[in-house]
């Protein structure tokens, strides 16, 4: 604990210096506070919007989840398809690239467009954002299984099916959760930009609609604050995930570094 | 030699079965390396192992032992010959071990892979932990065990998979001396128990006299028979009696490396 606490003690007193170069530039009138707003206006603007900010994380984060949900269950089944099967690889392998090179800011208005206002706009756009990265590290995973181990299988008499089980498959998984947690992040800006592509309207829009609400009302203190809000969620994503395949792969974190 | 390489065509290989037993009688194997070229592993070896019997095959590095016991296995097939050989398997040189799975569940692999239920195929691995001394480790995951275990497991893995022929591939390489002579024990009172044909590859001579029936000593690539060497010595033998030095220098002026 105590090692922990050390480890973690210069990105602290870099954060903090950061915060107070801000706080004494904010403070020294060099900037209006409808532009750039000091930490403490910010922070007393998260505490007295908790109930605002909690709501709208609560629809953004409805959104993350269930888009890297799906996203993890269709870029591990299509990771899985390409790996088993050559022609299917060569027909999908091209188009995963691809959709990479859809710009997400300019099809987002079209999906609305086309599915209306609800929940399955916004999901269409963080899976396509997400699943990317899910796809990659599960052909990766499946393919890093060690020969050896496939020809001692095929002595055992393994059929191909139980030799996935037993070792592709099981290798896979914990490379899968490991694409999800590099998506997690990009998956947060998909919502900002889902929730501020689909003009959905209300006070609990999600908090990338909040945040362009607030900056065309010049309330610019809690558009911070619901940055923050979004920034928290997307880096309690991220451990969360790495928690989950140290779950799912005890043995991987033995020979790997302290990257957590 | 590169004369022998017609692949395959001319005199077409069979593999039939033995009755629990392998027999190899001018079997020749060619494979391609990295660089596509052609590389005679083994040349007209005749070999012989039948049920209960311990047939140990030494040789330099590069004398086709690999190829041998992939031949063996059924994971190759020969070029020209006759391969008799019941159904044989591989207990590899490194231990392979499926990191995911426990001691008792990898194991138990082969029985799964035969398509016992799970609970039935652990509680017969069960039956032989304690045997082997593995007991109150069923639980415990490969890299919590040490070198010597996991060689083991995977000899119980290999054990269990309930075929005539056993294939060790230099088993206990990788082991300390005294871990080492611990196994080399532990192996002829299994084998004692349950009886098989194995075929024993190693690089250690005073290794395969004190465990083999008959010791086939090959020569550099391609891989020829030098000298086939009986050993009809009760069990257990010690390695400093006169008999075993006097085979154990055979078998070392056979390799070239003779010292009187």
């Amino acid at each position: 604990m105590r090692r922990r606490v050390v480890n973690a003690l210069p990105a602290l007193v870099l954060v903090l210096a950061l915060l107070g170069a801000w706080e004494l530039y904010a403070d020294s009138g060099a900037t209006s506070p409808s532009i750039l707003p000091a930490p403490h206006t910010i922070a007393q603007s998260l505490w007295s919007n908790a109930g605002l900010l909690s709501h709208n994380l609560a629809v953004t984060a409805e959104e993350v989840v269930l888009g890297l949900a799906l996203a993890l269950a269709l870029g591990f089944a299509l990771g899985v398809l390409i790996h088993l099967s050559p022609p299917l690889r060569r027909a999908f392998y091209p188009l995963t690239v691809g959709s990479q090179a859809v710009p997400i800011a300019v099809i987002a208005p079209l999906l609305v467009f086309l599915l209306g206002f609800g929940l399955l706009p916004k999901l269409i756009v963080i899976v396509l954002i997400c699943f990317f990265p899910v796809v990659v590290t599960t052909v990766d995973g499946l393919a890093a299984v060690d020969p050896d181990q496939l020809k001692l299988l095929r002595t055992l008499d393994a059929s191909r099916l139980q030799a996935f089980r037993f070792a592709e498959l099981p290798a896979a998984l914990p490379a899968a959760i490991s694409g999800a947690r590099i998506a997690v992040t990009v998956g947060v800006i998909g919502a900002y930009i889902a929730e501020s592509q689909t003009a959905t309207s209300g006070a609990y829009a999600g908090l990338g609609h909040e945040i362009n609400a607030d900056l065309s009302s010049l309330q610019t203190a809690r558009a911070y604050a619901a940055a923050v809000v979004l920034f928290a969620f997307a880096i309690a994503c991220f451990y969360t995930l790495s928690l989950v395949e140290r779950r799912l792969a005890p043995w991987a974190n033995q020979s790997r570094g302290d990257l957590r | 030699m590169p004369t022998e390489l017609q692949p395959r065509a001319p005199s077409t290989p069979r593999i039939a079965r033995a009755n629990d037993g392998i027999s190899l009688s001018d079997v020749s194997r060619a494979y391609r390396d990295q660089r596509g070229a052609s590389v005679q592993a083994l040349a007209s070896v005749s070999l012989h192992a039948d049920h209960g019997e311990l047939l140990a095959v030494v040789g330099p590095s590069g004398c086709g032992k690999t190829t041998l016991l992939e031949l063996i296995c059924g994971l190759q097939a020969p070029d020209r010959g006759v391969l008799q050989c019941s159904p044989a398997a591989l207990m590899p040189q490194r231990d392979l071990l499926l990191p995911w799975l426990s001691a008792l569940d990898n194991a138990a692999l082969a029985l799964r892979i035969a398509g016992l239920p799970r609970a039935e195929a652990r509680a017969r691995a069960a039956e032989l932990f304690a045997e082997l001394g593995l007991e109150g480790f069923e639980a415990a995951h490969p890299h919590e065990l040490s070198g010597g275990m996991r060689q083991r497991v995977a000899f119980l893995r290999t054990l269990l998979s309930g075929k005539s022929v056993l294939c060790l591939d230099e088993p206990f390489g990788a082991l300390d001396a005294i871990t080492r002579a611990e196994m080399q024990a532990w192996l002829g009172r299994a084998l004692e128990r349950e009886p098989r044909a194995v075929v024993l590859v190693t690089h250690d001579v005073e290794e395969a006299i004190v465990l083999a029936d008959r010791v086939a000593v090959l020569s550099p690539r391609p891989g020829r028979l030098r000298a086939e060497i009986e050993v009809d010595l009760p069990h257990p033998r010690s390695r400093t009696d006169v008999t075993v030095l006097a085979l154990r220098e055979r078998a070392l002026a056979a390799l070239g490396m003779g010292d009187s």
